[in-house]
């Protein structure tokens, strides 16, 4: 593995020279290393580029690891992962993604993703999307996800793109089935020229499903961000958004949330507001002896996390 | 030392919010302003911290000359400010403020027992972010508690702290200010309409329509203060219905 590689896994994912439980290391796509675990079992998909993992219902509390990175520019990456959760598994699944550029030409990693969450599974999916490199060329990460939710299965998605990524489109489609939840946190931070595009479509189908979709962004320097969501409550179910973005300097976000209520009891609410750093919470803490860009920073810093 | 010299201070408009303020607040001891409301006590705190600079007169700590100083300068200085009303953070925890006050990474242990002395069960608070979730008084009292933290402080400025605070909290609030007394050299100003931060003041500002009408030691001060109030003449909106 490339020492660039390492690097990447550290900041993307837990990597401290290994992994603790199953893993697949996907190094300018190809994969630089493997573990299968009696209950967590990773092969190559048969028809395309990417993985199938089939996760069993004696998975209690396990971690699969499967970070992807690309090192220099001239690579696009396509991948196709596919997961299978067993009914009433217990899984967390850490999926980073680094992209280094020193070169002129464009740098792209693309991962498609497609879960089964079975009946009463419960899944946590970590993401952490970050780039950086030297290099003119261009660095893109697009990734897309659908999933689709058996009858009380949860998956939770917790997405941070903090900074380096030029170009990202991020594309999410959920269905859900009775009692199923879905609850996404995703952090996003654009600077210098960047864009960022991001679709959410998520379809309750089953009584007394839940989404909760939190979305906190900050667009800086001239960055764009452009976020549309589509929440559609088919049956009795309850939906709820948040869209939070802070501007900086001359970056623009457009936000265009979605509701359909397809059904009396669907119960959806949204919630949206976009715009600078309220100036008493740099005042607070200038107070406390920040200086403006301390405050600033640590303002953000905070805003993304939380 | 601090010392108020003169101090003006009009809205962009004009208008003349502060009209010549004249006050020493001095170390070890702890000064009260009070005076009706919109008399102008928060515009003197926020010149003071330096989040409104005056039109005329000059702010001496200890003798040197700070008046063109900034809000972050005169903090690095040694001035806390507990906001009258708290500023909420999105995604900021409580731990995260009492950090950043501290200017250090505080032990858990010292972050419970800042929260302790504003009466908040400290535990249940720390990972609690600093937002519209907390109820006004409990951010009321986070914001004491970061003025607290400042260990380095020594011009510690608490706008209205009983406000929205219950009568236990109180208590604890009131001893965390004769502890600051005792332990600390600091100057204590504390803008209160409270009974009993009034008694416990070393002096007494009253400060209506943008001047100070009277000044002296607080067991002066207050009887007539007292009295007034009871001739239910009201002139200095003392409420005691609160606590
Ligand atoms: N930024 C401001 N803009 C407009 N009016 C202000 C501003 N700051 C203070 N004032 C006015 O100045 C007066 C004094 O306010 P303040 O200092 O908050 O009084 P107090 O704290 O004694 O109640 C009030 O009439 C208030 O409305
Ligand atoms: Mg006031």
């Amino acid at each position: 593995m490339e020492s660039t590689t390492e690097k990447l896994l550290g900041l993307i994912s837990d990597w401290t020279g290994g992994y603790a439980g199953a893993f697949s290391i996907r190094e300018n796509g190809s994969c630089a290393a493997r573990r299968s675990t009696p209950h967590i079992q990773i092969e190559d998909k048969p028809d395309a580029p990417g993985l199938v993992v089939r996760v069993s219902p004696q998975a209690q509390d396990e971690t699969v690891y499967i970070p992807a990175c690309v090192t220099h520019g001239g690579v696009d990456d396509l991948v196709y992962n596919d997961f299978y959760i067993g009914d009433g598994a217990r899984v967390t699944i850490v999926a980073g993604c680094g992209v280094h550029n020193d070169e002129e030409e464009e740098a792209r990693h693309n991962g498609i993703h497609r879960f089964f969450v079975g009946k009463g599974a419960y899944v946590l999916y970590k993401e952490k999307h970050l780039a950086g490199g030297k290099g003119k060329g261009l660095r893109r990460i697009d990734p897309v996800t659908d999933a689709v939710l058996a009858e009380g299965a949860t998956l939770e998605m917790d997405t941070l793109q903090l900074g380096g990524v030029d170009r990202t489109t991020r594309k999410t489609n959920a269905t859900l089935a009775a009692g199923a939840r879905l609850v996404i946190h995703e952090s996003l931070l654009t600077e210098a020229d960047q864009t960022a595009t991001t679709e959410f479509s998520v379809d309750m189908n089953g009584e007394d499903s839940v989404v909760d979709l939190v979305s906190r962004s900050v667009a800086k320097g001239d960055s764009r961000q452009s976020y549309h969501s589509c929440i559609r409550g088919n049956c009795r179910c309850t939906g709820h958004s948040e869209c939070d973005a802070i501007l900086v300097d001359n970056g623009t976000v457009s936000a265009a949330p979605e509701l359909y209520a397809g059904h009396i009891d669907a119960s959806l609410i949204h919630e949206a507001a976009i715009g600078k750093i309220a100036g008493e919470q740099i005042i607070k803490l200038r107070t406390l002896g920040l200086t403006e860009e301390e405050a600033e920073a640590k303002i953000i810093e905070g805003f993304l996390k939380g | 030392m601090l010392e108020l010299q003169n101090i003006h201070w009009s809205l962009p408009g004009g208008e003349e919010i502060v009209r010549g303020v004249d006050l020493r607040i001095e170390p070890g001891r702890l000064t009260v302003i009070t005076g009706p409301n919109g008399g102008g006590k928060t515009s003197l705190a926020k010149l003071i911290a330096g989040l409104e600079n005056p039109t005329e007169g000059r702010i001496l700590m200890d003798g040197e000359d700070i008046t063109g100083l900034d809000i972050t300068e005169r903090a690095r200085r040694g001035i806390a400010y507990a906001f009258q009303q708290p500023v909420r953070f999105k995604g900021l925890t409580v731990r995260n403020l009492l950090d950043l006050a501290a200017g250090q990474q505080l032990e858990e242990h010292q972050a419970c027992a800042l929260l302790g002395k504003v009466g908040l069960c400290a535990k249940e608070y720390l990972d609690r972010p600093v937002d519209a979730s907390l109820s006004g008084g409990e951010s009321k009292r986070i914001e004491i508690a970061t003025v607290l933290a400042r260990t380095n402080a020594r011009v510690l400025v608490f706008d209205e702290p009983e406000a929205g605070i219950d009568l236990w909290s109180f208590n604890s609030l009131i001893e965390a200010f004769q502890e600051l007394k005792r332990e600390r050299s600091g100057a204590l100003l504390v803008i209160s309409h409270q009974e009993r931060i009034l008694e416990i003041a070393d002096r007494i500002a009253v400060v209506a329509e943008g001047r100070v009408r009277v000044s002296g030691p607080g067991v002066q001060i207050l009887p007539t203060l007292l009295h007034e109030e009871k001739s239910a003449l009201c002139p200095l909106g003392m409420d005691r219905k609160e606590v």
